[in-house]
């Protein structure tokens, strides 16, 4: 009889099978439909892929996505970091309430997001009759779309802070500030370099999200051509209109997003990975040099412990 | 820079973490704060270096209230027991922070910074670590490290918290000699708290002994060993061999010094030393007192004598120095500790009755209801 190499493991029939299975499964369900985004673009050629994201409409959705996430980016970075250093640092009440509020935008549907938008800015809505007189459009407009599109990100950065800055403590800060540095001086010098890898994994997932959203930007733009339609919306609207080239090659330029969001989450997880890795080395246990005495340490009080 | 410390409380909901602490740490001199876990040690140096704020009370520096000063302005230098380096920076960027983070019109020239770090990593024999990060460094390396970055800002007060609590025993020991060289040589007033008995009695000038918010003795090493103001700081500072008033009375047979037993009857809480050599502490009628002897003040006798206590030898056990025989006096245990060279002559074995002569005894009288000295005496 053959020796198993190890108790623990399962047979190699078994594992075999088991990764063929998964396997199949990630072809069946990821690549494959993956491979028919680029398929189908390219169905016409590549002079008609471009001509399709040459187009002004698709070129307006591109820049209008660009711009949303831009908007949304930086006000998440200072809203995510500022909820996560408040929750992970400092014990108030109702810490567990923020904490569940900060998870709402992932628990709600994003079209009930967009819905709370418009009843709240919308012409029926809370501020509709006053934003109206003043002139001031949110919904069917850039802010309306920046507005949801915050709203479904800001769990991103948050969650992907709180344990990290949870595990860091407030010690290093605490010695920060007992050196003689400011609050501003101990945020940029000492905080935001401690959770600097996990700050650009939550942007870069955030950011996916921001430039992939569809229904919570759906309820809110009013698909305005060339003016309130993200890319997500272009590809819509193009495929109900059986343009399958111009909404593949959309499609596409999102699935290119989706893969280079990837490629760099891995980098930053890898990044993360070897940081953590130093942060909980084991100490060697290296002595300190001996004194220039020489003596080697004997109990000085005859004092016997007892627990 | 002298620290007072007046009347200070601190609550954490229904938990008293201090209760009217009032202490004076002189200028330049070396200070433990010395008790269990959750005696308000750490919160207490906490509020001395304006990180925690009291509930009550004032904090004094060098005569000026500092009650209500930002950590920044207060100029003390903080050491943490996981070092708190910054793990971003190299050594050198660590020891610089202070200096870096001035402003700009105090700020040293980047030359001067140079120097002064430089200085400051030769002073904890580190300057060859510079360029190091902390995390490449062993943990009493990062703890000296830590040290030289708190002196880098020319604090008036150094507190350090359990400085030594995550090394280990030899580095520990090494380390603290070392402290005490150092505050020799940088005379600066400092502030450490501690668990570790043995490392309060032998790097700090005065030992601040605490025990549930409350200070139980302030003294120096020596005057809170040989001399414990209370059943507490008796059995925090070493082993102690604790006798119930009914053993009093067996201790009273034998040894009859009658006065000496009246007056630790008398003598409230607060205790009182039953003199002369062979003490036998009669309770009398008050029979809620409780006799101290340390280990190392007992000797073993092999003839009866004059306030001896017969006993069986149960177990003899060689620990390092010295030599640790466990006897039986009827149903209690009483722990002796004999030099190996008086173990040598004696010769004791198992099983053996000898007689047990105390070279100091030290009687509390238990104030009624007093569970926290009847509970978990070990004898």
């Amino acid at each position: 009889m053959k020796p198993r190499h190890s108790a623990l493991a399962e047979p190699p029939i078994v594992r075999i099978a088991l990764t063929t299975l998964a396997l199949l499964f990630l072809a069946f369900f990821l690549g494959l439909p993956l491979l028919s985004v680029f398929a189908e673009a390219f169905a016409a050629g590549v002079p008609a892929y471009l001509r399709a994201l040459a187009d002004p409409e698709a070129r307006s959705a591109v820049i209008l996505t660009v711009i949303v996430a831009l908007g949304v980016l930086p006000l998440n970075i200072v809203f995510g970091v500022a909820a996560a250093w408040v929750i992970a640092k400092f014990e108030f009440r109702g810490k567990a309430a923020l904490i569940t509020l900060i998870d709402l935008p992932f628990a709600v549907s994003p079209v009930v997001a967009g819905l709370v938008f418009v009843l709240i800015f919308g012409a029926q809505g809370l501020f509709g009759p006053w934003l109206m007189a003043h002139d001031i459009k949110i919904i069917f407009a850039l802010p309306g779309i920046v507005l949801a599109t915050l709203f479904v990100t800001f769990p991103f950065i948050a969650r992907e802070l709180i344990p990290l800055m949870q595990a860091q403590g407030r010690e290093e800060e605490e010695a920060a500030i007992s050196l003689g540095a400011s609050g501003w001086q101990m945020l940029w010098r000492v905080t935001l370099p401690n959770i600097k890898w996990g700050l650009l994994y939550g942007v870069i997932l955030a950011n996916a999200r921001a430039m992939g959203e569809f229904g919570a930007v759906s309820v809110v733009s009013g698909h305005i051509r060339g003016e309130t339609n993200t890319l997500p919306l272009h590809v819509e609207i193009l495929y109900n209109e059986y343009n399958q080239v111009g909404a593949f090659a959309a499609a596409s330029v999102l699935a290119m997003l989706a893969l280079v969001t990837l490629l760099a989450k891995t980098a930053v997880e890898w990044r993360m990975r070897r940081e953590t890795a130093m942060l909980s080395a084991e100490l060697s246990p290296e002595r300190v040099p001996a004194p220039a005495s020489g003596r080697t340490a004997g109990a000085t009080h005859p004092s016997a412990e007892r627990p | 820079m002298s620290i007072e410390i007046r009347d200070i409380g601190k609550r954490f909901g229904d938990f008293v973490a201090l209760d009217g602490i009032n202490l004076t740490i002189p200028t330049g001199e070396l200070v433990a704060l010395l008790g269990p876990s959750g005696c308000g040690k750490t919160t207490l140096l906490r509020i001395i270096a304006g990180m925690e704020s009291a509930d009550t009370g004032q904090v004094l520096f060098a005569g000026e209230e500092a009650t209500h000063l930002h950590v920044r302005e207060r100029q003390v230098g903080f050491v943490f027991q996981h070092y708190a380096l910054f793990r971003h920076m190299t050594v050198f960027e660590n020891v610089a922070f202070g200096l870096r983070v001035k402003p700009r019109r105090e700020r040293p020239a980047e030359a001067e910074i140079r120097r002064r770090v430089m200085e400051l990593l030769g002073l904890v024999q580190l300057d060859w670590l510079a360029d190091r990060y902390p995390t490449q460094l062993s943990g009493g390396q990062r703890q000296r490290i830590a040290l030289a970055r708190a002196l880098a800002v020319e604090p008036k007060v150094l507190l350090l918290d359990e400085p030594f609590g995550a090394l280990d025993t030899q580095v520990r020991k090494e380390l603290r000699r070392w402290l005490r060289r150092l505050h020799d040589e940088v005379h600066i007033s400092s502030v450490f708290v501690t668990h570790d008995q043995e490392e309060a009695l032998e790097v700090a000038d005065r030992v601040v002994v605490m025990n549930r918010g409350r200070i139980e003795q302030i003294g120096t090493p020596d005057e809170v060993y040989s001399n414990p103001a209370s059943p507490f700081v008796y059995r925090f500072l070493g082993d102690v061999n604790v006798f119930h008033s009914r053993l009093q009375g067996v201790w009273a047979e034998i040894g009859r010094p009658p006065s000496g037993g009246a007056a630790a009857a008398s003598a409230g809480s607060g205790g009182a030393a039953a003199e002369g050599g062979i003490a036998a502490p009669v309770a009398t009628d008050d029979d809620a007192a409780l006799a101290f002897v340390r280990p190392h003040d007992i000797d073993i006798v092999r003839a009866p004598q004059a306030g001896a206590l017969q006993a069986t030898i149960q177990d003899v056990h060689a620990i390092g120095p010295s030599v640790r025989v466990e006897l039986a006096h009827e149903s209690e245990l009483i722990e002796v500790e004999l030099t190996r060279e008086r173990a040598e002559i004696l010769a004791l074995r198992k099983g053996e009755q000898v007689w047990l002569s105390p070279r100091q005894v030290r009687v509390f009288a238990v104030p009624s209801g007093g569970e926290e000295f009847v509970s978990g005496s070990g004898i």
